[in-house]
């Protein structure tokens, strides 16, 4: 099993969602991050002072998926979050050591 | 502790004796209901202004210190009230002393009822009053802009209490009350002298005393929450027609023309605001424009009943440009004015009092006088005087009252307070849990 973790833009979110569930992907988890990459920060004017926003709001989602489908939901994530601007954000892969239905107990593969 | 409520009963009780007489006095006839009416909605609509300038304060801060600033605004309406029943209203249009000060014979409201005074000859005193309040409370209030996101609560409260005692009733009685300005005929219409000018004044000398927050200004200090400023930006412009058109203290033509006046500078202002930072900075942001309406608002706040609409659109821009380039003194000079206190007010407030003495006219207001543009330089002179006096006096009493603050119960939160906010460190409770 792999977790599948992307660090996107606010606005492509909806696109993402779209693109896995369209390819069979039953459940996901998103959170608010900020951060920077190469992109880094941005530059903005309050009262004629100008700040640098240092760490810039995205969004994550976490897909937890069997090993045999990694391929198709990173290829869904691009589908769905490229824009072809900087700052489109970042895919990782990770192993996951376990799964746990808490409804059921049900544990691994089948609690995916 | 009981023994003190006790005390405190007792006192309250005698109080309350004294101002008995009040309810012997009748109206003799001369009260005007439409001029009583617009100077009683003028006084909910100035009272309204203070929580306006706590969500305009509130949302520039941090969003750690998000209520301790908005308290600032909010418990200055409990002190100030009280202090001006008991004596600030008295100390400020009470029976004149050698023009400086008025007398304390106005104690507790003693002998301020329905019958009419000599300020507002158509309206009960008591409703001239409490529309004196409003003003009075705003002030201070004001200033807070100055040491937001670092003062302590307890030298707060301390601060405007002195404050509204020592500056802003003396200045209000030089100007409004019969004093010496009013003899030499300094004119303040609603208050660029009286409000704005020893506010932001005082508020540059509370900046530079306290000193600059910790991390400024290296470390990013943006606004919280742009919309809740822009929303306390909205009451105050809305509330700023009581100010203004309710310094008419009558209801008709010059009431109009202030309110015409009023809107006209805060419309013209936040439009010249944007547009100055389009081209410099590439974008007009809202909050530019916020600041514009305030700008516009407070400089023409001295001239709203004597100058014609035109002449306000001409101070409006004014007000725009040149305070646009007054926030930029502190980055110049160093201090940490953190809401622009006196970059708005301050500048407004002088700015707009001599262009009372540019574009006043009689034609709009027979009490008033001409200005240079109407053929009289000598009114400029008397501008520059009032404001000048006004400003130095403010300036010379709120470093002493701060001082006198900081050697007794200290003037700042500590450095460890000041990292966790002013919301849990001063207040126990915080404005988010989000």
């Amino acid at each position: 099993m792999k977790m599948v973790s992307a660090v996107i833009k606010h606005y492509r979110l909806d696109e993402v969602r779209k693109a896995l569930l369209d390819i069979g992907i039953q459940g996901m988890t998103i959170v608010d991050v900020k951060g920077f990459g190469r992109q880094k920060g941005q530059l903005e004017v309050y009262r004629g002072v100008q700040y640098e926003v240092q760490f810039l709001p995205k969004v994550k989602v976490e897909v937890a998926v069997p090993e045999e489908k990694v391929e198709e939901v990173i290829e869904a994530i691009i589908k769905g979050a490229r824009t072809g601007e900087i700052g489109d954000g970042k895919i990782f892969v990770y192993g996951l050591e376990d799964v746990v239905r808490i409804r059921t107990g049900r544990r691994g593969k089948e609690a995916l | 502790m009981f023994e003190r409520i006790r005390r405190c009963i007792y006192f309250l009780s005698i109080i309350f004796l004294l101002t008995l007489p009040v309810h012997a006095y009748a109206g003799n006839g001369k009260i005007d209901t439409g001029d009583t009416t617009w100077l009683l909605v003028s006084a909910a609509l100035v009272m309204l202004m203070t929580p306006g300038l706590a969500l305009f304060y509130g949302g520039m801060v941090r969003r750690k210190n998000v209520l301790g600033t908005i308290m600032h605004s909010f418990i200055a309406l409990a002190v100030i009230t009280l202090q001006w029943v008991l004596i600030g209203y008295s100390l400020s249009f009470g029976p004149d002393i050698n023009g400086f000060i008025g007398s304390l014979k106005w104690f507790a409201l003693n002998g301020v009822g329905i019958e009419p005074s000599d300020y507002a000859p158509t309206v009960p005193h008591l409703a001239f009053m409490i529309y004196q309040a409003m003003f009075a409370i705003i002030t201070p209030a004001l200033i807070s802009g100055a040491f937001a996101e670092r003062m302590k609560f307890s030298a707060y409260l301390l601060f405007i209490l002195l404050w509204s005692t020592f500056v802003y009733d003396p200045v209000a009685h030089w100007i409004w009350g019969g004093g010496w300005m009013s003899k030499l005929g300094v004119l303040d219409f609603a208050g660029g002298i009286v409000v704005h000018a020893t506010a932001g004044v005082s508020a540059l000398a509370a900046a530079i005393i306290i000193g600059k927050r910790k991390g400024y200004p290296q470390e990013p200090m943006t606004p919280h929450n742009l919309p809740m400023t822009v929303l306390g930006a909205g009451l105050l412009w809305f509330g700023w027609f009581g100010f203004n058109a309710g310094s008419a203290l009558s209801s008709g033509a010059l009431a109009t023309v202030a309110l015409v006046n009023t809107h006209i500078a805060a419309a013209t202002a936040t439009l010249i605001w944007i547009f100055i930072e389009w081209m410099k900075y590439g974008k007009p942001t809202m909050f530019g424009a916020a600041t514009g309406c305030i700008a516009g608002l407070a400089t023409i706040t001295p001239a709203a009943g004597f100058v014609t609409p035109m002449s306000a659109l001409i101070i409006g821009l004014a007000a725009g440009a040149i305070c646009f380039l007054g926030l930029k003194a502190k980055g110049v000079f160093g201090y940490d004015d953190s809401l622009d206190a006196f970059g708005v007010h301050g500048i407004g407030g002088v700015l707009g009092t001599l262009s009372v003495g540019l574009f006043a006219t009689t034609a709009i207001n027979s009490g008033g006088a001409n200005g240079i543009l109407y053929g009289n330089a000598k009114q400029m002179i008397t501008q520059i005087i009032g404001a000048a006096v006004a400003a130095l006096y403010s300036l010379v009493v709120s470093v002493i009252i701060l001082k006198v603050i900081d050697w007794t119960v200290g003037l700042r939160i500590d450095e460890d307070a000041e990292i966790r906010g002013v919301d849990l460190a001063e207040h126990g409770e915080e404005g988010y849990f989000l």
